[in-house]
């Protein structure tokens, strides 16, 4: 082989090296439904896929228009944000009754993990004791109580019926 | 829990009094007050930024629009009027855009002669400063830069009539 050849071959391989990741971190083309749903009509205050105000079919287009230039959901986003304001996505804000939209769910978190650290350790205590007191290890499962001969009769005669 | 709960309560009485509607500027401007106009430094529609602040030591009359805006059409001959007079003074009509596109805001500039700057309020800080809760919304503003007279809602030539004087005298 040539060295003009190999350094072709090796040219080759770099070209579809840099490739294949761009074409597998390209994002997908953005549309119109998938990003109305996500953002606000911001003169009429509801989910633009549903509004149906002058404003809300202006929104629609500058979208469009958007989409036609070939951005991505994210620019796109990014775009309303610039022109309209943070108002315009689907988020609450970020102060004021707003503010509780992000800060219960954190208490929440917290509190139900205090709640388990404080009880989970008073319930394991109490079954040991129980387990102690029943005369089984902890953990294991207690005996049910014992299989009576008539029992033990119906079961047979019960599976003797299915093998027929 | 009590605490959590107790916590609860509080942040939900925070919020619902931070998200409260501001009345205090046109409490003072009832009580014959001038407060002072709040200001920040925005976008200009057409491009820069510009803020109150630019006009210093002259009267201005702020007023909060949007193209998609019924009222706002409708008080748009009034504004055109009453920049044409602060003009004359040495002032102007300085509007702010809410909630509106760059490109719409130009186009119904274009549509409706008006030939006064306007900022663009995009994260609606400066119309939270004001206490506003809706488009038309308009606030004379002499060279102190202090409120003089407020209107929430559309205004019209009697309201101009009655308080642009406090400007211009």
């Amino acid at each position: 082989m040539t060295r003009r050849a190999l350094t072709a071959l090796l040219a080759l391989a770099a070209a579809l090296a840099l490739a294949a990741p761009a074409a597998q971190a390209a994002e997908p083309k953005a549309s119109l439904p998938d990003i109305e749903d996500e953002v606000m009509c911001v003169s009429c205050n509801v989910a633009l896929n549903v509004a149906e105000s002058p404003q809300a079919y202006r929104q629609r287009e500058f979208i469009r228009d958007l989409v036609e230039q070939g951005l991505t959901k994210e620019q796109i986003k990014d775009r309303l944000v610039a022109e309209y304001g943070s108002a315009v996505l689907a988020m609450p804000e970020d102060d004021g009754i707003g503010l509780a939209a992000y800060l219960v769910p954190v208490a929440a978190v917290l509190g139900l993990a205090a709640v388990a650290l404080l009880v989970l350790p008073r319930w394991r205590r109490r079954a040991r004791a129980a387990a102690a007191a029943a005369g089984t290890p902890a953990g294991a499962v207690p005996a049910g109580p014992a299989v009576t001969d008539e029992e033990l009769r119906r079961l047979d005669e019960d599976l003797r019926r299915f093998d027929r | 829990m009590i605490v959590a709960a107790a916590a609860l309560i509080a942040l939900l009485v925070y919020g619902l009094v931070a998200a409260g509607e501001s009345t205090t500027l046109d409490d003072a401007v009832r009580r014959g007050e001038s407060p002072k106009a709040p200001d920040r430094e925005l976008p200009k529609l057409g491009g820069g930024t510009g803020s109150l602040a630019d006009y210093r030591g002259k009267p201005v009359v702020l007023n909060f629009w949007a193209s998609w805006c019924d009222p706002c059409k409708d008080e748009a001959p009034a504004l055109r009027r009453a920049h044409e007079r602060l003009e004359r003074a040495g002032g102007t009509v300085l509007g702010v855009t809410v909630d509106d596109s760059s490109s719409d805001s130009a186009r119904f500039a274009e549509q409706h002669d008006l030939e006064f700057p306007s900022l663009r309020d995009v994260d609606g800080k400066l119309g939270r400063d004001y206490g506003r809760t809706g488009v038309p919304e308009t606030f004379l503003i002499d060279r102190e830069g202090r409120i003089v007279a407020i209107s929430r809602g559309m205004i019209d030539d009697d309201f101009l009539a009655a308080h642009l004087p406090k400007l211009l005298g």
